[in-house]
């Protein structure tokens, strides 16, 4: 290789970027662009296109008055006093992303990524969406920029998230059933990226997490950050100090980096990411793929992976469908071997009896994905002193759940 | 693909293609994940780990197919599979069975110096991938830091026979050809190359070689016999009509 095609790694202070760019998009070992060679000039054009973006005053003008008239943000950080009393330790903060627009997280990184593509003159956006929250997310920001919105969404999805299809159909997306493979989220990001492979020179693909190749990673880690930066002003404004434990689920882990991201340099503040511990250990039983995967490439980038010894990649399980993955951002990776963050897993029971617990203890019914991060936050509050203080970040809001959570409390809707 | 639809008739399939006069053969080692394939050869990879092939079974078979034909085996495999075995303990063991190169569709040329590094060092050709979106800057990279032949995907897509060649495939190589030249190397298009008017055009257009892959999987999944895919073969080589 040419010292021509090594690229530099811009400054991160000059672009305004939260962390630490990632040299050529390496966390470490982890990240990196394992894609078709068909893909390569579009991952350098969205790179240098969402640098130049991100330092462009004018488009983050309106990245932030989209985000504030349109979003609802900044979301409010609010002191849990029936949750924290019931726990009987620590102080419970809930930052609340399920009260942003479209019910969930997942609005900031489609924003961001929605803005991008118009900037570049893309004239269509393909998604993947596993229970339909980043496809409904993604078909909210066609409709508001203009621009047609495809969605991979496999089969099985499709078939038992039907009111999530009607959803982003209402909104003029059009969404395709993936027979292929297990026919769930990591199958519905494999056909997206065939036609990505396909329709590369005037197609955008807003990926959902920070997974993918880079620029995917860094790029929704800096769109989903908009929680984190928030959070860090709520809690010392409140607080008058910084807090001791911060808390999010992770999946691929978008909401999770948007957190942690503005308290890596806090080295007092601990970080915690819970993933989904499903009903056991065993392959196929959960999607916990930081504490019980190894690291291998898939979509795009190395990192930790749900795979058998020869490294094909093994079907996953989880109550909440957004921690359905049998992968996980890179950055996480990195976060976990550096030891920067901890990664712990909560099973489908535990997630639900949180779940009910915040729904009769506040009245919030939490996604089955943040309640999995809450079901932590009691067990750690329970085991620290009154004066410290820990924040959840409640990534989305659980009337998306009410059919799933129904059934499992044997009532029919 | 390599154990299609079982190993034993996969390598019978393997010994029709040497036998219609194919110059090298492509075993594809079954994926989960398989993101630059097309309807066809997924099917063919769901079907051969349905049959039991793994990486380490076509190894072990590859080693007896290669004793029994002459063209060169080259495997076609994305990163994951080479990562869980280990780089250069792959490469060994490519090498130990009489393989003669490797292909891997998901191994860009930034990802790729350690993996050439390797296959180097076992004696194993790799052939980086060029595609019509790569310019005359990448395209003259990617053939210097090739080895065996420069595989060109000759269009925009995943694997998967089309109808006709376009006359933007022809242009591209046109210029592939002069980039794979001065790296001394034959230049190879794949990905939409299905007939006997196709093989001729890309040969017709410069290109040394022509990589058919979902044509012939195509009648392996009919259920052909072997002797179908020689016949094949023998008209894509225009040995017969």
């Amino acid at each position: 290789m040419t010292d021509r095609h090594r690229r530099r790694p811009p400054s991160a202070k000059r672009q305004g970027l939260p962390l630490r760019y990632p040299p050529r998009g390496r966390f470490g070992p982890f990240g990196g662009q394992y894609v078709p060679e068909t893909l390569m000039p579009a991952l350098e054009q969205l790179e240098r296109g969402f640098l130049q973006a991100w330092a462009d005053r004018t488009f983050r003008d309106e990245f932030d008055r989209l985000a504030r008239q349109y979003g609802g943000r900044p979301s409010p950080l609010y002191p849990a006093a029936r949750l924290t009393q019931h726990a009987g330790g620590a102080q419970i903060l809930l930052k609340r992303e399920d009260l942003v627009h479209g019910g969930a997280h997942k609005f900031n990184n489609v924003l961001g990524q929605g803005l991008l593509a118009k900037r570049l003159g893309k004239q269509r956006i393909i998604a993947e969406t596993g229970a339909g929250q980043h496809g409904t997310a993604t078909a909210m920001i066609g409709a508001l920029l203009g621009l047609p919105v495809e969605v991979y969404m496999g089969a099985v999805d499709v078939e038992r998230q039907s009111h999530n299809v009607y959803r982003m159909q209402l909104m003029g997306a059009k969404v395709i059933p993936v027979t292929t493979g297990t026919q769930t989220l990591k199958d519905a990001i494999n056909e997206a990226l065939r036609d990505w492979v396909a329709s590369v020179e005037t197609t955008h693909y807003l990926l959902g997490s920070v997974v993918g190749p880079h620029p995917y990673p860094v790029m929704v880690r800096t769109f989903a950050s908009s929680i984190g930066i928030e959070l860090r002003e709520q809690v010392l404004a409140l607080q008058g100090a910084l807090p001791d434990l911060v808390i999010a689920c992770v999946g691929a882990g978008s909401n999770a980096l948007g957190t942690f991201s503005a308290f890596i340099d806090d080295s007092r503040v601990g970080l915690l990411g819970v993933e989904a511990g499903g009903t056991g250990r065993s392959a196929g039983r959960n999607s916990a793929t930081l504490s019980l995967g190894s690291p291998g490439v898939l979509h795009g980038a190395r990192t930790y992976l749900l795979q058998d010894h020869e490294g094909q990649i093994q079907p996953t399980h989880s109550i909440a469908a957004g921690l359905d993955y049998p992968g996980v951002g890179p950055e996480h990776a990195y976060l976990k071997e550096q030891g920067r963050a901890q990664y712990r897993s909560v099973d489908d029971a535990a997630a639900l009896r949180a779940f009910h617990l915040l729904a009769r203890l506040e009245g919030i019914l939490p996604a089955l994905e943040s309640a999995h991060a809450l079901a932590a936050a009691l067990e750690e509050a329970a085991r620290r002193p009154a004066d410290d203080v820990i924040v959840v970040t409640l990534s989305g809001r659980g009337d998306k759940d009410l059919i799933t959570v129904a059934a499992r409390s044997g009532v029919s809707l | 693909m390599g154990g299609d639809p079982t190993p034993k008739r996969s390598a019978a399939y393997v010994r029709a293609l040497a036998s219609g006069g194919a110059s090298v053969i492509e075993l594809g080692v079954p994926f989960s994940d398989p993101i630059a394939d097309g309807p066809t050869i997924q099917a063919a990879g769901l079907r051969s780990r349905a049959g039991g092939t793994t990486l380490q079974s076509l190894l072990r078979s590859a080693k007896q197919i290669h004793r029994q034909i002459d063209p060169p085996l080259v495997l076609m495999l994305y990163v994951n599979l080479i990562e869980q075995r280990g780089v250069q303990p792959f490469f060994d063991a490519v090498a130990a069975v009489g393989i003669a190169g490797v292909i891997v569709p998901d191994l860009p040329l930034e990802e790729s110096g350690p993996f050439s590094e390797a296959a180097q060092a076992a004696g194993i050709d790799l052939p980086l991938l060029a595609a019509p979106s790569s310019g005359p800057r990448r395209l003259a990279a990617i053939a210097r830091s090739s080895s065996g032949f420069v595989y060109l995907v000759s269009r925009y897509g995943t694997t998967g026979a089309r109808k006709g060649l376009s006359p933007q495939t022809r242009e591209l190589i046109g210029q592939a050809r002069e980039h794979a030249a001065s790296a001394r190397l034959p230049l190879a298009p794949g990905f939409g190359i299905a007939t006997p008017a196709d093989v001729r055009a890309v040969w017709a257009a410069g290109a040394q070689a022509a990589v058919v892959g979902s044509a012939l999987v195509r009648t392996v999944a009919s259920g052909a016999p072997p002797t179908a895919l020689r016949t094949q073969v023998e008209r894509l080589m225009g040995r017969r009509r």
